[in-house]
């Protein structure tokens, strides 16, 4: 398909009324030699160009999308209209940064007073901040929280991080933007995290741990307490990657974990969309000992009115403003509209719906992990990797089946890893057409291998040249 | 196999006296771990390195690591070729595509690496 | 409950499969004295009472007023195709093209992006967004310090003040030492932004070579809609460029998703941070298109990674690439040259006011009033007019100074009303 710098031929798509005031340019040596080498093409030419684009595509709204760690749920399109309310999506941000201007936002502030509230009161937390952009900037903006606390208490030799060999990858590269160093802890042959091991480990220089919980193994650390007491009693904080908080939700809390700070992902458990690859929202959660820390201004409420204060011990603007903010009214109607008990509900579907997916496919492929799962399942294909076919052939199988692949080749403590998570919004037949593509493949692997490694051959391209990719660097399409 | 007059370390960079300089480059292993090898950054000639600090950096489409300097020295010389062929060293890793020579060197540094037999029983313990 | 579709009859027959006796079974890993008892969450709503309720939350927000405010973010035109396409459910329920086959239509979409964005600032290579323009600032100066191996940051006056604290809160624990000026001795880089945050425009260019003579690098921060006129980074010498890219597409939307531009130097793109899409062919020669440089990223590199970043921004970047290719070479122009003009003939009307810029402006600029500007300010939010920034709420002026920013969209009867109305609202 042609790039639409291909399909130039000096058209105009928008065009402006004749200016009614007179025309003024800067002086010469300021401006730009030649305009830069925009599209010139028609709107007809436009829509169609990235129409056919959108096709070459696939999303959960068209596809069964069970990509691990991703929580790829269902986007409901209500969020989508209340976030386009003009009220909403046309409104200034430095309405909010003028004292005089704050009297024409008050609806957008209570918006964000109520969902910090429903966020903090839904993980156990004291309270939240959706200031983060994402969900690594959320990581990020917890071990910021977590280095101001040690500097407030003076706790000047604290400069090591800990985390588990499965974390996903953010979490070292977070503490590791934020000055700490970061020390790996091994998991056991149960998948966990191994205590002895981090017993080992850590000391008086730990500032912080990053789990995720339940784990990328898809795994409950259900010695949770013991390393939250174990971390506490060196003065280390416990930080929450909320990932795979839709593993839980309405089940058990982060906070009653003793977990001391947070991060949500609001495009993974509150079903606000992925948009090829963001925006997401990555609102952050304190308990007691970082509350004062919080990313400020803060939204309070005075009687009934709302404004925007700067709290004294505050790391500061971690955003311009309220971070995605148009994310965080999606997220809200998703919270209004499922409620206490539709809440709860999320994770028990989301967990029966992956053990129902182990529990068809544990036959044919092994898993990574004895026993049952949470909301998501992990298996190796190292058995199948024997017989000449890889877990990425296996995920390119899948496209041709219809199907968007799981992740593969993460977590890292897992060879030849598929990690399946099918979310709570997929009906029992989805879940059964996977199932059986998945056991058909399986089948192939005994008796067909060589048409795996074709795949996919349903596609606009087949498996690219990702080495020549790499040493041309072809980026850009330079004038 | 690893040649036998070579040096090992356990990061898989291999080291080798030639004249006066010692030579430096990654195992055959190592490349076979990356696969297709598609950049890597060297360092500037002049400089002193310590041992077992960052000195090269290797970029396969899948991974990425670190070349440490197996001893203390400093860089003489490097393998330009690398910048415009990265592939040389998944073609030839104890020869065309070696990464940096070291001068300064202790000679007595070496004797603390593995030899060619103990690096071949080390890999065992690697893995695939 | 609408969203989770299993039926009770459902749920019993895969609890079979899976040989529990109940949901509640599943949950066993959690010892029991962790799993919580109540929670302060009500019950869930309907449909048609979320979207009532959010409805009147909504029109508590001002969207009628007369713009006048900017301060880095604009009320700029977005043709309706723009949004017809990004609510296209094929690009907005996609997550990140990690398998390129079924994901070309993301790929090929940021490959576009990138070439634009490139095209735009003079530049070579351009990453698939980043979080936002404070942010933007923040991952210039870190990739300056791998770049140069140097750990001080130099900062121009012109930077819009929010981003410099984004900055120093997101370093704070880093060791970097964030020194005001434009001396590049001993920097990693020099950071200016152009129009400044008071709209005045300047050339760059000797400033580039000073950098370059001290080994440092020149970041410029931008503003997109700006360059359909004026001189780029690129042609500045800049070796980052970065920009808030609001301006482009992006409903103001009370903060965000925005997006955070980034274009820079080929000699510098394997320490820029974010994702990068690259043209490749698969086994058939047929073109096609993948994430590349992978190598760079957290996923791969983990705490040895250029930043942090996984999820970005990346349907913003398509909104930006969609809303350039509706503008088109010729529109750009036209938009910046309509918001420079209108500017300047209101800034000849506003003589009862003190210019506080320096030199020429963009489409902003500050005045410095007989009063203060947030009192003069609330008068005209009465006369429907949103008046601008006063610049003390930013801490970057006086009381009486006021921050005023001019779009396409402004016409010439509201530029004379607004004047007549300041100068009411300022002088008596």
């Amino acid at each position: 398909m042609q790039l639409i710098y291909e399909k130039c031929r000096g058209r105009r798509a928008v065009t402006f009324d004749a200016l009614d005031v007179p025309e003024v340019k800067l002086p010469e040596a300021l401006l730009r030699e030649k305009p830069a080498e925009l599209p010139e093409v028609s709107e007809l030419d436009v829509v169609r160009h990235f129409t056919h684009l959108s096709k070459r595509n696939v999303g959960v709204d068209s596809h069964f999308y069970p990509l691990g760690s991703c929580t790829m749920k269902y986007n409901p399109k209500m969020a989508e209209a209340v976030a386009a309310y003009p009220g909403f999506a046309w409104l200034h941000p430095h309405l909010s940064t003028v004292p005089e201007y704050q009297a024409k936002c008050q609806g957008a502030l209570a918006l964000v007073y109520e969902l910090e509230r429903l966020l903090a009161e839904i993980a156990g937390m004291k309270a939240s901040c959706i200031q983060p952009i994402a969900g690594a900037h959320g990581e990020l903006t917890g071990v910021l929280l977590i280095a101001a606390y040690h500097r407030d208490r003076g706790n000047t030799h604290k400069d090591t991080i800990i985390v588990p060999d499965s974390a996903h990858g953010t979490n070292p590269a977070s503490a590791a933007i934020a000055g700490y160093k970061v020390l790996q802890v091994p998991s056991n042959a149960q998948g966990l995290v191994d205590v002895e091991k981090f017993k080992e480990a850590l000391n008086d220089r730990v500032a912080g741990v990053m789990l995720t919980c339940p784990n990328t193994h898809g795994l409950f650390e259900s010695n949770i307490r013991e390393i939250a007491e174990l971390a506490h009693s060196v003065d280390a904080l416990l930080y929450y990657d909320g990932a795979n908080l839709n593993a839980i939700i309405g089940q058990c809390r982060p906070g009653d974990l003793g977990f001391d700070v947070m991060h949500y992902n609001l495009h993974k458990t509150f079903g606000t969309p992925h948009g090829m690859g963001g925006p997401g929202s990555g609102p952050v959660g304190v308990g007691e000992r970082l509350l004062p820390y919080l990313p400020g201004p803060r939204v309070v409420k005075h009687e009934d009115r709302y404004a925007l204060e700067m709290p004294e011990k505050s790391i500061g603007r971690i955003a311009a403003f309220f971070g995605n903010f148009l994310i965080a009214v999606r997220a809200f109607a998703y919270i209004l509209h499922l409620g206490d008990e539709g809440l709860r509900d999320v994770s028990r579907m989301a967990v029966l719906n992956a053990n129902y997916i182990l529990a068809r496919l544990k036959g044919a492929y092994k898993p990574a992990y004895p026993g049952t799962c949470m909301h998501e399942c992990v298996f190796t294909a190292s058995p199948q990797a024997a017989q000449g076919v890889h877990a990425l052939d296996i995920a390119k199988a899948l496209i041709d089946c219809g199907f968007h692949p799981p992740t593969i080749y993460f977590p890292l403590t897992v060879k030849e890893c598929l990690m399946i998570e099918p979310t709570e919004t997929e009906n029992k037949e989805t879940l059964d057409a996977f199932c059986d593509a998945m056991l058909e493949i399986a089948k192939l692997v005994e008796t067909n291998p060589d048409s795996l490694h074709a795949a996919p051959v349903t596609t606009p391209v087949g498996r690219l040249d990702e080495v020549k990719a790499a040493k041309e660097l072809n980026c850009a399409k330079l004038q | 196999m690893n040649p036998s007059e070579l040096r090992y370390t356990e990061d898989h960079e291999w080291i080798g006296r030639e004249g006066d300089v010692y030579v430096v480059g990654i195992t055959d292993f190592a490349q076979d771990q990356l696969g297709d090898i598609t950049f890597i950054e060297l360092p500037a000639v002049g400089r002193a390195v310590k041992k077992h600090e960052e000195t090269a950096a290797v970029e396969s489409v899948k991974a990425a690591g670190d070349v440490y300097a197996p001893v203390a020295g400093t860089v003489t010389a490097v393998n330009e070729a690398l910048e415009r062929e990265p592939e040389l060293v998944n073609q030839d890793p104890f020869g065309k595509g070696w990464f940096f020579k070291l001068g300064d060197v202790d000679a007595a540094q070496l004797e603390e690496l593995m030899d060619a037999a103990a690096y071949t029983k080390f890999l065992e313990t690697c893995g695939d | 409950m609408s969203w989770i579709p299993a039926t009770e009859t459902e749920r019993r027959s895969m609890l079979d499969t899976v040989g529990a006796a109940s949901l509640e079974d599943l949950f066993a890993s959690i010892p029991a004295a962790l799993r919580m008892q109540s929670w302060d969450v009500p019950p869930g709503r309907s449909e048609m009472a979320v979207s009532e309720y959010l409805g009147r939350l909504s029109v508590k927000n001002d969207v009628c007023s007369v713009n006048f405010l900017g301060g880095g973010y604009y009320d700029h035109f977005i043709p309706a195709a723009v949004d017809a396409l990004i609510s296209r459910s094929e690009f907005y329920t996609a997550y990140t093209p990690y398998q390129p086959e079924c994901s070309q239509g993301t790929l090929q979409a940021i490959y576009e992006y990138q070439t634009a964005l490139c095209r735009l600032t003079d530049l070579e290579f351009a990453n698939a967004s980043l979080y936002d323009g404070g942010t933007a600032v923040f991952e210039a100066a870190t990739m300056s310090m791998r770049v140069t191996r140097r750990e001080k940051v130099v900062v121009h006056e012109s930077l819009n003040p929010v981003y410099r604290k984004m900055l120093e809160t997101h370093a704070a624990n880093l060791g970097v030492e964030i020194v005001s000026g434009e001396n590049p001795e001993g920097a990693a880089c020099v950071i200016v932004q152009n129009p400044s945050f008071l709209g005045t425009v300047r050339d760059f260019t000797n400033l580039a070579a000073q950098c370059h003579a001290a080994g440092a690098l020149l970041v410029v921060s931008f503003y997109p809609v700006s360059l359909g006129m004026i001189k780029t980074p690129g042609a500045m010498g800049a070796d980052i460029a970065v920009a808030e890219g609001q301006s482009l597409g992006q409903p103001l939307g009370f903060g965000g998703p925005y997006l955070g531009i980034m274009t820079t130097r080929k000699e510098c793109v394997r320490k820029m941070p974010g994702r990068i899409v690259g043209q490749t062919v698969d086994a058939e020669g047929r073109r096609g298109f993948v994430l590349t440089l992978q190598a760079r990223e957290q996923h791969i590199r983990r705490e040895k990674a250029m930043s942090n970043i996984c999820s970005n921004q990346a349907l913003c970047a398509l909104r930006a690439l969609v809303h350039l290719s509706l503008l088109g070479k010729a529109g750009l122009q036209e938009v910046a040259t309509a918001c420079h003009s209108k500017a300047e003939y209101l800034k000849k009307k506003l003589g009862f006011a003190q210019i506080v810029n320096d030199g020429p402006t963009f489409n902003e600029f500050a005045v410095r009033l007989p009063k203060k500007a947030g009192e003069a300010a609330a008068k005209l939010l009465a006369k429907g007019f949103l008046a601008g920034l006063p610049l003390a709420s930013v801490g970057a002026g006086q009381d009486n100074d006021l921050l005023i920013a001019v779009t396409e969209k402004r016409t010439r009867e509201e530029l004379d009303a607004f004047a007549a109305a300041l100068e009411e609202a300022s002088c008596n």
